[in-house]
């Protein structure tokens, strides 16, 4: 059974942010709120991964995710507020609803039971020590390891920066340049 | 210890209040956030199996899912982008009515 010690308590409280962040997302009819329950539910999941010994991934969920995406939507929240999306908000609403649940069912009976029917075998992590941050670093720039998609991913990044600005770029005002 | 079902129910349940949120909403922008919180379910659910199955010198988990970071990071910036430029054309975020390809 599963021990009451403060990881547990940790465990429940990050949860809880990450959840009630993602209800307040999708939930919330104000725009700008659910950008900032995104921040929620995105500080909360990098707690858990601060609790599953991962803390470079946590500290790069905060500045990433925090820092850069849930900004980057603020913005595009306040750039395209329209008063049709305050209205109806959902679309389909007890059809999702039902069809959200059986997902959740079935991730529930198809992964998670045989896992927790598995019983220690998952119970503790196989290694007390875990690996560090130096490790991630040498696993992705080695040449067995990821450089590779490591190196795409930098040109992903770029082709993803550029493309953002030429689609977002308002054409009208170039033309009144020339 | 925490066991490992307890981080997955975490995770399912944070991908069903995602996919709710893609089938349900109306505007593009709550979307893509809604498609943000899938992909921390799937973050949360690989470093989870990381940490509790993997072997002492493999580093899979954690750089799967930097790599899932990264796409998340370029698929924000190009979606919102793409969201600014059909707002700036039609005055909606709405899906549902940009359908000048429709036939």
């Amino acid at each position: 059974m599963v021990e009451f010690n403060e990881m547990t308590i940790a465990f429940i409280i990050f949860s809880v942010f990450a959840l009630g962040g993602g209800i307040g997302v999708v939930a919330n009819h104000n725009l700008f709120r659910g950008t900032i329950w995104l921040m929620v539910s995105l500080f909360g999941v990098a707690g858990l991964f601060v609790l599953l010994s991962a803390p470079f991934l946590a500290a790069v969920q905060v500045l990433v995710y925090i820092g850069a995406i849930a900004i980057l939507f603020t913005f595009a929240a306040m750039l395209t507020r329209s008063m049709t999306s305050l209205h109806d908000r959902f679309n389909r609403l007890g059809f999702t609803v039902i069809g959200s649940a059986v997902l959740f069912g079935i991730l529930i009976i198809g992964i998670i039971w045989p896992v927790w029917g598995a019983g220690d075998v998952f119970a503790e992590p196989l290694s007390d020590v875990a690996l560090t941050t130096t490790d991630l670093g040498i696993a992705l720039l080695s040449g067995e390891g990821y450089v590779l998609p490591f190196e795409l991913a930098s040109v992903l990044l770029t082709v993803a920066m550029i493309g953002a600005i030429v689609i977002a770029r308002d054409d009208d005002e170039e033309e009144e340049q020339r | 210890m925490i066991p490992l079902w307890m981080y997955l129910v975490v995770a399912a349940g944070l991908f069903s209040i995602g996919v709710f949120g893609v089938l349900s909403r109306r505007n593009a922008v709550a979307i893509l956030m809604s498609v943000e919180l899938m992909l921390n379910a799937v973050n949360i659910n690989l470093v989870a199996f990381w940490r509790y199955t993997s072997s002492a010198q493999s580093m899979n988990g954690q750089a799967f899912a930097a790599f899932v970071l990264v796409v998340a990071a370029a698929e924000a910036a190009v979606g919102l982008a793409i969201i600014i430029a059909v707002y700036r054309n039609r005055r909606s975020v709405i899906p549902e009515e940009a359908d000048t390809l429709k036939g």
